[in-house]
């Protein structure tokens, strides 16, 4: 059924579809119309979930972790601080091998303070073991979440999975969303049942030391299971296509095919994109995006694939490893490594703190990859406000 | 049904004070019950992958979280209709309690999840090697506080812990000791059947991090309990209900003698350090109504003592009931109690309620015949 | 998916560790003076003492780490620690 809903609210009805049992949160904008619209439906019986008021994110995980090690499914939302919050305990739920689902609304990091837009957060923990998915659309949000649950609790994964989207650009937006009903759903995820858990009937001890005889091994296990993981992804959204009718893929290809010039980029930017495609195109020129929707565990095949015939990669992120280059720059270039033909790729670092991003931005990208190749070159800047601080001589 | 819910071949050391317990812990919640244990030498001895010596369900997270996952645990029983079946026990050092782990127990304890905590006291960070927490008390030499030429060891005085949690809103509250075991049992059983969020602190010697002799454990937590050190009581919904009182209240030097954490205070110009402590005791048997003696190492300080003019000292001369007293070099003693001093005269030479001071002189006995008389107060007007 | 391998552990599997090559000195029971109280039960560490009424003391040698607390908390002085004999 279709409604006009704030993204925010569209993922929490996708959520309460997914009958989560326990959901614990601490509030963070631009997190919080997610948690305040599940408590709303807790509040209304439209959810029977036990909703947890955490006293902290570092809290608010490591309840879920409990709930999830307890043989329930668990669910919970941040952004940024809170998620760098509880980074440590996201490396101890995917260790632990709990099938969580978490909600990243996709914000800046401090310092300085910024409650709008960037998607440093995610990056900044994509080592944790996560599953981690970008959304485009506030549709693509929603669907993404019910997915997730079912990606996330397959008996071949048991990882935990990060759903992210773009805060306030497509949290606090409003769209017509198709919203599905309760009993599709239902067809499409089935109860959780954990294969291990915390029951007296068969004491188990979870979180034991692992020391250098074996702590390897089990980070081997752990990586190999989530490479595999790839597969059971795609599997998931093929599914969810045939009952629902949307899919969205691993990767998309965007007029990729005959492209010489290649965006990618992943996120609600790649919308902006797209426009941009469509235009170039229209005057002749050939433009392609391929657009990335599974992060972590990064399908290296799929964009080598694509990419390894092109003259030039165009990579749009709103992240920073500081020092060094954007998280998506490095991990395409490690794709495209030892290829018999390497583009020439471009790293191009836009948006952070919420700078909008408009086609123009998106043309002037293209201007810029007229000139060599540079690996972190920051679009949009305004030369006026760099040239104010003391060391902006020493600066390039 | 194993005997013990806690199995041996955990590699705790000889002596372990939170080995016994624990074990007395579980053995007294029984076996339907689920456990989260913060980071440390509990977490650390009993789960060596890929051996665990926990014959209940078993969970370690990470260091300042138990409080936490206990509570996920708990709304998760809550979801599956478990709740009357399976207890949550949520276990944690002094360090991942007091310190790193208070922001979670406060939340549990607000929220009113019906886990029991279970604090294993041991007054330092002992897993990482000895390192000051804040239980630790007052003038204990860790490996972040030790004694040298400026510092007497640790220099703050331990976290009120049952206190916080009580205020904080505990339904039920206790302090036990491995000095008593069955007591401690009846304390874990008796938490458990109150609803909410209960808390149950232990005071557990650790030989390693004191430095005591193993077999000494039991005697030493004991001593804690019998100086005043480690009050034990019991508290429901704020108040205190149930205190466990000592008779005659050893001095702290019997309780510090036995540990090489204390003997930097046995040095000259320890006195000091050790008379703090004393009262830090006092205080608690004052406050808690564990006794109403307190042990001294020193006589009373000079500022409390009762001034007597000779006129007002003229009335206690022994007769009729009355007290006797007599001054000697500027302070009065109550020699009631002597047998040579009946009807407050002593060999028919001297009389109670007056001053001795050039009496004593001419005495057949030196002044130390004095000793063991407690003194009641000074002579006005009298030097010394 | 079966238990993943060394983040969970089985019940009650460090009885595979003997820890008591650990200790220097033994326990020793004088069964006359033994009463089958039950203190040193109550009070050893490992939990490896057994006394089932009217049986007397008996321990695990295999787990024993030679603490001496049982020896130091019986109240009829009837166990002393002894040199370990190899």
């Amino acid at each position: 059924m279709k409604k006009v809903v704030e993204g925010s609210k569209g993922v929490a009805e996708a959520v309460k579809l997914c009958r989560p049992q326990v959901i614990a949160a601490y509030p963070i904008t631009p997190q919080t119309h997610i948690t305040e619209n599940l408590a709303q439906f807790v509040a209304d019986g439209e959810l029977k979930a036990e909703y947890v008021h955490a006293e902290s994110e570092h809290s608010a995980a490591s309840i879920v972790l409990g709930a999830s090690a307890a043989g329930v499914r668990a669910y919970t939302a941040t952004s940024s601080q809170g998620l760098i919050l509880m980074a440590e305990v996201l490396f101890n739920i995917a260790g632990m091998r709990l099938p969580i689902v978490l909600t990243c609304v996709n914000r800046a990091l401090s310092a300085p303070i910024n409650i709008w837009n960037d998607q440093q957060d995610s990056f900044a923990v994509r080592d944790a073991g996560f599953i981690q998915l970008y959304a485009e659309t506030n549709q693509e949000a929603a669907d993404t979440h019910i997915q997730a649950f079912k990606v996330a609790e397959h008996k071949d994964v048991q990882i935990p999975v990060m759903v992210a989207m773009d805060g306030y650009i497509l949290s606090h937006s409003y769209e017509p969303l198709e919203i599905p009903s309760l009993k599709e759903v239902d067809g499409f995820l089935p109860p959780r049942k954990a294969p291990f858990k915390l029951d007296p009937k068969s004491p188990l001890s979870f979180g034991v030391m692992g020391p250098p005889t074996h702590y390897m091994e089990t980070r081997y296990h752990l990586h190999q299971d989530l490479k595999n993981a790839k597969e059971v992804v795609k599997e998931v959204d093929k599914e969810f296509g045939e009952v629902f009718g949307r899919s969205y893929g691993i990767v998309e290809n965007y007029f990729a095919d005959d492209a010489e010039v290649v965006f990618v980029s992943l996120g609600s930017v790649v919308g902006t994109i797209r426009e941009v495609v469509d235009t170039l195109r229209n005057e002749g020129k050939k433009v392609g995006c391929l657009k990335i929707r599974l992060y972590r565990p990064f399908p290296s095949d799929e964009v080598r694939e694509m990419l390894e015939d092109k003259k030039k990669v165009l990579v749009v992120e709103k992240d920073i490893s500081l020092g060094a280059t954007g998280g998506l720059y490095s991990d395409l270039v490690t794709s495209l490594y030892g290829l018999p033909k390497v583009p020439s790729i471009y790293g191009f670092i836009v948006g952070l703190g919420g700078r909008d991003i408009t086609t123009q931005t998106v043309l002037k990208i293209i201007e810029e990859s007229e000139k060599p190749a540079q690996a972190d070159k920051f679009i949009d800047l305004d030369e006026e406000i760099v040239k104010l601080s003391p060391l902006a001589e020493r600066r390039s | 049904m194993p005997r013990n819910l806690l199995a041996p071949g955990h590699t705790a050391c000889a002596g372990c004070g939170q080995a016994l317990a624990a074990r007395l812990v579980v053995n007294a919640a029984g076996p339907d019950i689920i456990v989260t244990n913060a980071t440390g030498c509990l977490e650390v001895f009993t789960s060596l992958s890929p051996m665990s010596s926990w014959e209940v369900p078993w969970i370690h997270s990470l260091f300042e979280n138990s409080a936490a996952i206990a509570s996920g645990i708990e709304v998760a029983l809550k979801a599956l209709g478990k709740s009357g079946e399976v207890k949550v026990l949520a276990f944690g050092g002094d360090g991942g309690t007091a310190d790193i782990g208070l922001q979670a127990l406060s939340g549990m304890i607000e929220r009113g999840h019906d886990v029991l905590y279970v604090c294993y006291d041991n007054e330092a960070y002992m897993n990482t090697g000895v390192q000051r927490s804040g239980l630790t008390p007052m003038f204990a030499r860790t490996t972040t506080s030790p004694s040298g030429k400026v510092w007497w060891g640790n220099f703050r005085p331990k976290k009120d812990m049952p206190a916080i949690v009580a205020a904080n809103g505990a339904s039920y509250v206790a302090t036990a000791s491995v000095a008593y075991p069955r007591d401690l049992m009846k304390k874990v059983k008796k938490a458990l059947t109150f609803e909410g969020p209960k808390y149950i602190q232990i005071h557990v010697p650790c030989p390693l991090g004191w430095v005591h002799e193993p077999s000494l454990t039991p005697r030493i937590a004991k001593l804690a309990v019998e100086t005043g050190l480690y009050p034990l009581f019991e508290m429901e919904n704020g108040k205190i209900t149930r205190v466990r009182k000592v008779k005659n209240p050893k001095p702290i030097t019997e309780y510090l003698k036995l540990q090489k954490r204390f003997r930097h205070l046995f040095k000259p110009g320890g006195e000091k350090e050790i008379e703090i402590l004393q009262e830090i005791a006092n205080e608690n048997l004052r406050r808690y109504g564990i006794s109403d003696s307190f042990a001294q190492v020193r006589e009373e300080k000079e500022e409390e003592m009762k001034k007597f003019t000779l006129e007002e000292l003229e009335k206690f001369d022994g007769r009729d009931g009355k007290p006797a007293y007599i001054a000697y070099k500027g302070k009065v003693y109550d020699v009631t109690e002597s047998s040579l001093w009946e009807q407050g005269e002593h060999e028919g030479v001297h009389f109670a309620g007056t001053d001795l001071t050039e009496g004593m002189e001419d005495a057949p006995h030196l002044e130390d015949v004095l000793e063991g008389f407690p003194i009641v107060g000074e002579l006005e007007g009298e030097g010394e | 998916m079966p238990i993943p391998w060394g983040i969970i552990a089985k019940p009650g599997t460090t009885r595979k560790n003997k820890t008591g090559s650990w200790r220097t000195y033994r326990p020793v029971v004088d069964l006359e003076k033994c009463t089958s109280c039950g203190t040193c039960e109550l009070f050893c560490p490992e939990g490896i003492i057994v006394i089932e009424k009217p049986e007397k003391y008996k321990t695990d040698y295999d787990f024993c780490k030679g603490c001496g607390i049982c020896a130091e908390v019986c109240p009829y002085e009837a166990l002393e620690m002894e040199m370990e004999v190899k």
